[in-house]
């Protein structure tokens, strides 16, 4: 349903940005629409003198507050640090924090105005889906660069766009796996939140199910509201569905708030982690500060990347995060680590291109690597995605994960789910000569911007 | 301790599982796959090893250390205050290894399951009934063939009829699972499992495989007994799931029947109050945490009051320095109460930022009862009482005492009560005050249930609105009975279209309910209706 609104919204954009195309050629006099167009499609490049700014696009109000405000002050202190060593090129960092209030459409309008009126050499942004889609289009017309880095459905492989954060087979998939081959689940449940996210990757996750050889009949998909909160007949569902005999488990798209009630009736009608684990991908370290994680204990998440991840980088880099916010208490945990390794990444691509332009920048993005918290090196693919280990925590009563699981290499991301009829032909390859998102290999062509 | 006698106690049987090989019951702990070490577990704990009450400690509480790298000796050491201590023997080992070279064995769920089953057959010989009871229905859980003789000795010492039943159907499992042939006996032990008619019956009784024809068709008939019978507690647990949103439901609305239904003010900030009293329940734990340990558990009691002044007197202030200039304007009230919302919601999140607040659910509210086959959540029950309470209480302010009575004779009749000398903008300020509390006090209750975040106001407000309307605006009896259709409506559709249809269905069901009914179920009667 919503992935078709933003098809509208995104053609709505397009006209309204060629609207204000022709406005302006209108202006300029039919002499100059081809320059004019070319300026504009170049309106967003950053200055290449004075100090570089970087664009912050994360809610500091609202509903994702809770998540996103972390982030904003995780890049506050990677801008600060990389100025104190001198900044990017010998030209200081200068940050551009935005709000964008947990209101989707106002994401767009805020990137609108960093690329074209701030002129920001990247942004770093967005949280939900939802909120990615909705800027996309804004990224794509003015060719701007953003870094996005949390974990999400895949599906998606845009030029403009460097995903940091995992693809589902960075993620959901090791995680089935992690509970069929350890804890020989052979029921399960995909319980979501009812939005773009759940439904792209409890999709996948079926289709991967039933390929594995899970029959129809033990897999139960069921949806509710954002910030649904009463769960008992939902839990009661669980609890019968969990009684034919087969081990049972819990994979677990719900989203931020819904969560804690969620564990909480679970708890209150004696479900334990040891009977029906709950595996979610939503639920980490910021999720659990401050909350009574008794109902959690046991519990299962998997990501990238988790705070107790026992490597001195870590340390050293959560211990100047606790003291640059000045409070002991702060968490770190992975779309925060995304950012890290994202941030560095530009740095060094801008380095390495010479420029903040973003046609430069874009290609000199490829191929550059970075050490994860979590040990090993991460590296920039032609899709621009991540290659990052998956490390599978239980949650324990200090509101930390206990590492339980970790893949013994790196995977590498498949944007395009191999699973999912529609996708299981296509790749993304940003370099020349295919310089495609979106390449069919059966068909031997890209699909440019038609949708998959 | 207490676990050396049972390990002797289940020595035999394990032994005799074990075949003649003496293998070494330690070696599968050193296992990287985590089915293989709660095997391990289980092995040790009817090796009837001195060491294995020790080891499994040292496992559960991630004390126990194994080589990094695979080796046939498979040596675990467990960690002491001060360096290592060999596992199988408990001295200090002999050749100190390198922290370098160890790494700590990880517990995950199954084998945490494997230790909690362990333990808990520790206490089959308990003085006390409680953990007696646990024990056995860890054995009836596992039913490992391998502990019949442990549980055939414990039956015969158990007094208590409840625990012997357990025990006895514990018995029944491990002999279904055990490789005995005799197809009455066997048959005879689906009943007594079957005759539990629960889900975790059922679910025994789905699990077990390759059972001769009679005894897979009892089981089959069993678990077709049991499913019909948890239907019909289902509908029953239907209604009460609906009756305990129901009170939530009451809960946040009795103040806006207050403010909306007596004094007819849009408060679109109604929400927030009901934040604020989540929040003061945070403050008032803190607090009472920090300046009387003792009386923790009874913390929640405390911040009703608390709840109800701070979100009262707030309300007073709203009503004095807003309201009171908006009467008689209900889009203006709208709009200005809307942003006042959006103003508490972003304060709040500026003093204690983003992120939800601890408040944690003392014992005495957490877990559940079993009544036949109803599980009922005893965190909801307290609920639905506390509805109850708050609901009588408003009901008895506005009938009897001489403050209820000067509310109802100004919303009746202001310029008369004006006349006999009651000062109506104060009794305005107070019934507003009064709806306020209320909400706060529905505050304390839904922190209990929910995130006390800034945006816990938000997911009621639209609730709370439509149970006043569909009860009636003006009458608390009326908001009890649409908080209880609302409630028990949505949870018999969820369970046939799911939570987001069942939403969307209520609310067409509403919009022609109102459309039939615009004045609700208790429309207003007599002069008030025309004022």
């Amino acid at each position: 349903m919503s992935s078709e609104g933003f098809t509208i919204d995104r053609r709505r954009l397009g006209l309204l940005g060629l609207g204000l195309a022709a406005a302006a050629t209108g202006v300029g006099g039919a002499s100059g629409v081809l320059p004019e167009i070319v300026s504009r499609a170049k309106a967003a490049t950053a200055p290449e003198t004075g100090p570089i700014k970087v664009g912050i696009l994360h809610s500091l109000s609202g509903t994702m507050a809770i998540s996103e405000s972390p982030l904003k002050d995780v890049m506050l202190m990677l801008i600060e640090e990389q100025n104190k060593k001198g900044g990017v090129m010998g030209r200081k960092l200068e940050a551009v924090v935005v709000d964008p209030a947990s209101n989707w459409p106002l994401f767009a309008e805020k990137a609108k105005q960093l690329l074209s009126v701030d002129k920001v050499a990247a942004v770093f942004g967005c949280w939900t889906s939802v909120s990615r889609k909705s800027v996309l289009p804004v990224f794509e017309q003015l060719n701007g660069i953003l870094l996005y880095p949390v974990q999400y459905e895949g599906q998606e492989c845009s030029r403009n766009v460097f995903y940091t954060g995992a693809a589902p087979n960075q993620q959901a998939i090791p995680a089935v796996d992690y509970l069929m081959n350890q804890a020989a689940v052979t029921r399960w449940v995909l319980e979501g939140t009812d939005y773009v996210y759940p439904r792209t990757t409890n999709k996948i996750l079926e289709a991967y199910l039933k390929a594995k050889g899970v029959a129809p009949a033990d897999i139960m998909i069921n949806y509710t509201p954002f910030g649904y909160s009463d769960w008992q007949a939902e839990v009661a569902k669980i609890k019968a569905f969990g009684s034919a005999g087969k081990k049972t488990a819990v994979v677990s798209t719900i989203n931020g708030d819904a969560n804690v009630p969620f564990y909480k009736e679970l708890g209150n009608q004696g479900i334990k982690a040891t009977d029906i684990p709950v595996v979610a991908f939503s639920v980490g370290e910021q999720e659990l500060a401050g909350i009574d994680t008794k109902p959690l204990l046991g519990h299962l998440a998997a990501w990238n990347y988790f705070q107790s991840v026992d490597t001195p980088l870590n340390k050293e880099v959560v211990a100047a995060f606790k003291a640059f916010a000045k409070d002991d208490k702060r968490v770190f945990n992975d779309p925060m680590e995304a950012h890290y390794i994202g941030f560095n990444m530009w740095v060094k691509a801008v380095e390495k291109a010479g420029s903040t332009d973003h046609d430069a920048v874009i290609d000199a993005m490829v191929g550059v690597s970075h050490p994860n918290l979590s040990g090993d090196y991460a590296t920039m693919m032609p899709n621009h995605h991540l290659s990052k280990p998956v490390l599978i925590g239980e949650v324990q009563g200090n509101g930390m994960f206990n590492v339980v699981s970790q893949t013994p290499g790196l995977v590498v991301a498949q944007p395009w789910s191999p699973y999912l009829p529609e996708s299981k032909n296509l790749i993304g390859d940003w370099l020349p000569p295919m310089s495609c998102g979106n390449y069919d290999v059966v068909a031997g062509k890209c699909l440019g911007n038609k949708k998959a | 301790m207490a676990a050396a006698l049972l390990l002797s106690v289940l020595a035999p049987g394990g032994a005799r599982a074990a075949g003649s090989e003496p293998a070494d019951p330690f070696a599968a702990l050193a296992a990287t796959n985590f089915d293989l070490v709660a095997q391990g577990v289980q092995a040790l704990a009817v090796s009837g090893n001195r060491r294995a009450a020790a080891v499994i400690d040292a496992l559960r509480d991630g004390k126990l250390y194994a080589w990094k790298w695979p080796r046939p000796d498979a040596p675990l050491y467990i960690r002491a205050d001060q360096g290592f201590v060999d596992a199988r023997s408990g001295e200090p080992s002999a050749a100190p290894p390198s922290p370098v070279n160890l790494r700590r064995i990880i517990v995950n769920d199954s084998v945490r399951a494997a230790i909690e089953r362990a333990e808990a057959a520790l206490g089959l010989f308990a003085a006390e009934r409680a953990p007696r009871r646990k024990a056995a229905e860890a054995l009836f859980q596992s039913g490992d063939p391998a502990a019949l003789p442990l549980i055939e000795r414990a039956l015969a010492s158990e007094k208590d009829p409840g625990v012997a039943r357990v025990l006895r159907e514990a018995r029944a499992v491990a002999l279904l699972k055990s490789g005995s042939t005799e197809i009455a006996a066997r048959i005879a032990a689906v009943h007594e499992v079957a005759a539990r008619a629960d889900l975790a019956a059922r679910n025994t009784l789905a699990s077990l495989q390759g059972q001769p024809p009679p005894v897979a068709a009892a089981i089959q008939g069993a678990i077709r007994d049991i499913d019909q019978r948890l239907q019909l507690w289902g509908l029953l647990e239907n209604l009460y799931y609906g009756v305990s949103l129901g009170a939530v439901l009451l809960l946040a609305a009795a103040g806006l029947a207050i403010t909306f239904g007596v004094m007819g003010v849009i408060n679109m900030a109604h929400g927030e109050m009901v934040m604020i009293g989540a929040y003061t329940t945070f403050v008032v734990q803190h607090l009472v945490t920090a300046v009387a340990p003792a009386l923790e558990p009874v913390g929640l009691i405390f911040a009703v009051p608390a709840a109800f002044v701070a979100a009262g007197l707030i309300g007073v202030l709203i009503e004095r320095s807003l309201i009171r200039f908006l009467y008689g304007r209900p889009l203006e009230t709208l709009l200005a109460t809307w942003g006042l919302s959006l103003i508490l919601q972003q304060a709040v999140r500026s003093i204690f930022g983003p992120t939800n607040q601890d408040v944690t659910s003392p014992a005495w509210m957490s877990g559940y009862l079993e009544l036949g086959g109803l599980t009922l959540t005893i965190n909801r029950l307290w609920i639905i009482l506390f509805a109850a309470l708050v609901l009588g209480a408003l009901m008895a302010t506005l009938r009897w005492g001489g403050f209820g009575r000067n509310i109802r004779a100004v919303m009746q009749n202001r310029r008369m009560a004006a006349a006999m000398g009651i000062r109506t903008p104060w009794i305005d300020a107070l019934t507003f005050g009064l709806g306020s509390g209320i909400a706060g006090i529905a505050g304390v209750a839904l922190s209990q249930i929910d995130n006390v975040s800034p945006n816990l106001g938000q997911n009621y407000i639209v609730d709370s609105f439509i149970v006043v309307v569909v009860g009636g605006v003006g009458n608390l009896w009326g908001t009890l009975l649409g908080a209880m259709i609302l409630g028990v409506v949505d949870k018999f559709v969820e369970p046939f279209f799911g939570a987001v249809l069942a939403k969307i269905l209520v609310l067409v069901l509403l919009i022609l309910f109102i459309q039939r009914r615009p004045q609700g179920l208790f429309p207003p009667k007599g002069r008030a209706a025309e004022a």
